[in-house]
């Protein structure tokens, strides 16, 4: 047994030793109190190593090429970061970078930073930092919007020209689902008791 | 289950923001903070400065909302002749083209759930601030519907840099951002920062007031 309050109300909660796979609600807002996962360990490590793999297919492999006429040209997931920086127009080519490049990436070692040592049984350094800064950035990983925006792009032009998927494209749709898997498996409230009392 | 409802504070707890652990809240002297015990996190009974940082971000992702409207989202220049898209204009081509599920989604990322949201967290501050009682709950899953539904504005922004980096030939065809999508993707990440800013426990406080 233990207390907790809600994070959308402030009620007060004591919540019962929880099975497995089961959810607690603020009895009186309807707020996710808490979500225990079962065997949230293994799972986590598991998607998120597919997911590295995939995402090193999504930053290498070609990802749009254009088509018009005779006229094929690629771009890479980079290298069209690259082409916003070329003209100028940083802040957007940053927001790119961030949201569908780097965060991602940092997700997903965050979370083997703080799981494999858990795994393992040891201890290091910082994990608590490590995975608050995973908590904090969840909302700005936004790879499936970028997806649905390619797919816009594609409708947009239309007649002018034909816009090809690459095999990164596909990795990168694939690594959207892969990586949620890895982010729901995550049992967050076992982590932090985990964590608890480390330096 | 009817249990008597209380909330942290009155208890004089305090819930971590990070990892959620209830401990004591110490009495502070100004000038000095508390730590959760659990993971060092900074504790503080309401997220600080909540209803000034909120309104702060709201007015000017309202002030960034005109110019992202009203000036040309991308500019094409094909075969000599060049075309200025608004974000608007972007709909309307594909209402014309018979595509209406494609301007359905550009219309709903683009222009409504901007608005809804900027408009949603007005209402809400106001509710806080007048210390109304009404509907929390409905108030509560309004702001957790603006939370999770206003990241995917962002996707308009995603849409011009695909084009931008990708149509690159020459004489042939040639797409440039044009200003709007600066205004437009501030007024997607200051509401985002505002709606994480917004502390729903505001909401339930003035309930709390009412039942002493």
């Amino acid at each position: 047994m233990h207390q907790i309050a809600c994070h959308e109300c402030d009620l007060i909660h004591t919540i019962p030793p929880m099975p497995e796979s089961a959810t607690a609600r603020c009895v009186r807002c309807g707020a996710l109190l808490l979500q225990s996962k079962a065997d949230s360990i293994n799972r986590t490590i598991a998607w998120t190593i597919s997911g590295l793999i995939l995402y090193a297919v999504a930053i290498t492999f070609p990802f749009l090429a254009i088509k018009s006429g005779s006229i094929v040209q690629q771009t890479g997931l980079l290298s069209g970061i690259q082409q916003l920086f070329s003209q100028d127009i940083i802040p957007l080519a940053v927001l790119i970078l961030l949201t569908c490049v780097l965060i991602p990436l940092m997700q997903m070692f965050g979370l083997l930073y703080v799981f494999v040592p858990l795994k393992l049984n040891i201890r290091v350094k910082f994990a608590i930092n490590v995975f608050r800064l995973f908590q904090h950035v969840k909302p700005w990983s936004m790879m499936e919007i970028y997806m649905l925006g390619i797919l816009i792009a594609m409708a947009k032009l239309g007649k002018m020209a034909t816009i090809v998927p690459g095999l990164a494209v596909i990795a990168f749709g694939l690594l959207i689902f892969v990586l949620n898997f890895a982010i729901t498996a995550v049992d967050s409230h076992m982590v932090w008791e985990r964590l608890e009392g480390e330096p | 289950m009817k249990q008597t409802l209380v909330m942290a504070r009155q208890l004089g707890l305090v819930s971590c923001h990070d990892c959620h652990l209830l401990s004591h809240m110490p009495e502070l002297s100004a000038n000095h903070a508390a730590y959760c015990p659990r993971c060092g996190g900074e504790l503080h009974q309401r997220k600080p400065n909540s209803i000034m940082r909120t309104w702060a971000l709201v007015i000017a992702a309202m002030i960034f909302y005109i110019p992202a409207n009203l000036l040309p989202m991308t500019i094409t220049s094909s075969l000599g002749s060049t075309q200025t898209d608004t974000i608007m204009s972007g709909v309307i081509y594909f209402i014309h083209e018979g595509s209406w599920q494609i301007a359905l989604v550009i219309f709903t990322a683009s222009i409504l759930v901007p608005f809804m949201k900027i408009i949603i967290l007005i209402y809400l501050l106001l509710c806080v601030q007048f210390k109304s009682i009404r509907h929390p709950k409905e108030l509560t899953r309004l702001y957790r519907l603006t939370e999770a539904v206003g990241r995917w504005s962002m996707v308009d922004i995603y849409v011009v840099t695909i084009l931008v980096a990708l149509v690159k030939l020459g004489l042939i065809a040639n797409i440039d951002a044009g200003p709007a999508a600066i205004y437009f993707a501030s007024v997607v990440v200051m509401t985002m920062i505002a709606a994480e800013c917004f502390d729903p426990r505001l909401i339930w406080d003035a309930l709390e007031k009412q039942h002493e």
